[in-house]
């Protein structure tokens, strides 16, 4: 589903988080949100979740204008840094949360919802740890279940602020890849805020530079290599 | 510095385990055995003629049901001021804690005489009250308030701490996830606070069975009618009828002793799932 962020402005008391920034992302794209801490890229990003209020501008999913609607009504997933897995929950009953939370009317069976998850499980390769507690797990199968949990939904629009902060080396790269290829898969439209510019590079389609909350560059990695927009970009990659 | 110059030498250790040790001896154990002793030391029959008079059974009853009324509601506030506290920004929190504390700092005869001043028969609603036959001072409902009053930060106060540490991104995520406020509250926020509600609420119902000095103020010790157990020990103790002073007494010393012994056992029956929330 395409995204539509047009004027948006957001200050927290009298400091400006985000600037009137405006940005198309399309159908099918994976963009990473990159900028030093402070930028507002994560803000950004927690404006289009909904759990955060813009102060001016509009936020568009697809044809519909989302800037009023709740987060729990945005259909989208997200996944947050520190994963803010449900501790007294298993695996299992983390993922089907979101399944299970819906109204009778619309809810999936007992069996559908199982069926799901461990589908998800599948997807994520997590297959047999559904009985675990998030505390049994790893930082890397942590962020597997957010990420199961966050998709069970089927959601559009897959939301990710710095999935990859807390983890080791090697995990991430793992993590990269496997985001990617579900990505892919399920030809979501994601966008995921990070710090690390090589990060962003090697997974993003398209990349947007943030600094003091107003968008520095929207490009593919390539052209921001080869023609940064202005010395802040020049400076942030090298 | 190392590891050896932070051993302190093993007599400096006896000397304060010892310390330790008669400390709580002196101003814990032998005051409770005290209590225990002076209520059975005429045999077990005495004890029970003393707790099951109509007077001590009006008074175990009339602090049963000021308890049973005040400690849900107190409940019910504390967490919807934690939930706003610590989810929130707003202006006035600052005051809104401090006022939530409040009642730990005021007297408890003071917080008894608030009511009288705003309900009694020459306070500012008396006149109002006592026209339309309403009796609040000196009746259930002022002993209620008053078991409110100083029982009301209790559950507040250790939810407070607990929910701010742990943040509103489970919240967070119940709501991308597409729950209601609801659904989030019952299914998220509930269960990652149990166990601290749990201590609030047992700690609030110790106070609200136990407290003297504000009750005090506004029951008017009508025996058999308006005494609670720890005021209908203090009528007992007066009247020199030390047995069934210490009798009544001793039951409130056991309501003590069940709440920290229910307080452990949940610790215990629940030690795996406390561990893995950490």
């Amino acid at each position: 589903m395409s995204i539509r962020v047009e004027h948006v402005s957001k200050s927290y008391s009298t400091y400006p988080a985000i600037s009137d920034v405006s940005l198309t992302i399309n159908d099918g794209e994976f963009v990473a949100l990159l900028g030093p801490s402070g930028s507002g890229k994560t803000t950004l990003l927690r404006i289009l979740a909904g759990l955060e209020e813009p102060e001016q501008g509009r936020i568009w999913f697809g044809g519909r204008d989302v800037t009023d609607a709740q987060a729990s009504s945005r259909g989208i997933g997200f996944v947050f840094q520190h994963y803010a897995l449900f501790g007294h929950m298993t695996v299992a009953q983390n993922i089907s949360f979101g399944l299970d939370v819906m109204p009778r009317s619309s809810r999936p069976s007992r069996a559908a919802i199982r069926a799901r998850v461990e589908e998800l499980l599948g997807l994520t390769q997590l297959a047999g740890y559904g009985e675990r507690y998030p505390s049994q797990l790893s930082g890397g199968q942590r962020q597997r279940v957010a990420l199961a949990r966050a998709l069970a939904r089927n959601p559009r629009i897959l939301l990710l602020d710095e999935p990859f902060g807390a983890l080791d080396a090697k995990v991430r790269r793992e993590l990269r890849q496997a985001l990617r290829k579900i990505h892919d898969e399920l030809r979501l439209t994601s966008i995921f805020v990070t710090h690390d510019h090589e990060e962003a590079f090697e997974l993003a389609d398209r990349v947007a530079l943030l600094d003091r909350g107003s968008v520095q560059q929207f490009a593919p990695p390539a052209e921001v290599k080869a023609e940064p927009a202005n010395a802040f970009v020049s400076a942030f990659i090298s | 510095m190392t590891a050896r110059g932070l051993r302190e030498p093993p007599a400096a250790k006896a000397l304060l385990i010892l310390a330790a040790v008669a400390y709580v001896l002196l101003m814990l154990i032998l005051p409770l055995g005290a209590v225990l002793f002076e209520a059975l030391h005429k045999g077990w029959d005495a004890w029970w003629v003393a707790v099951s008079e109509p007077d001590a059974r009006s008074s175990i009853r009339l602090t049963l049901i000021v308890a049973a009324i005040s400690v849900p509601l107190n409940t019910a506030f504390g967490i919807a001021a934690a939930w706003a506290v610590s989810k929130f920004d707003f202006r006035g929190k600052a005051a809104l804690i401090a006022l939530i504390e409040l009642p730990f700092s005021v007297s408890p005869v003071v917080s008894g005489l608030v009511f009288v001043l705003l309900f009694g028969a020459q306070g500012w609603f008396g006149p109002w009250l006592q026209a339309h036959d309403i009796h609040i001072i000196f009746a259930l409902p002022g002993l209620v308030l008053a078991t409110l009053f100083v029982s009301f930060p209790f559950v507040a106060r250790q939810l407070i701490p607990l929910m701010t540490a742990q943040g509103r991104a489970d919240e967070e995520a119940a709501l991308t996830l597409g729950a209601s406020g609801w659904q989030t509250f019952w299914r998220v926020t509930l269960p990652n606070i149990r166990f601290g509600l749990l201590y609030g609420v047992l700690l609030c119902n110790a106070r609200a069975m136990g407290e003297f000095g504000a009750v005090s103020v506004v029951s008017g010790h009508i025996r058999g009618e308006t005494n609670t157990m720890p005021l209908q020990v203090e009528a007992l103790y007066n009247d020199y009828d030390f047995v069934a002073a210490f009798a009544v007494a001793s039951l409130l010393a056991l309501l003590a002793l069940v709440t920290l012994a229910l307080k452990s056992a949940l610790e215990w029956r629940y030690r795996g799932e406390l561990a893995a929330m950490h």
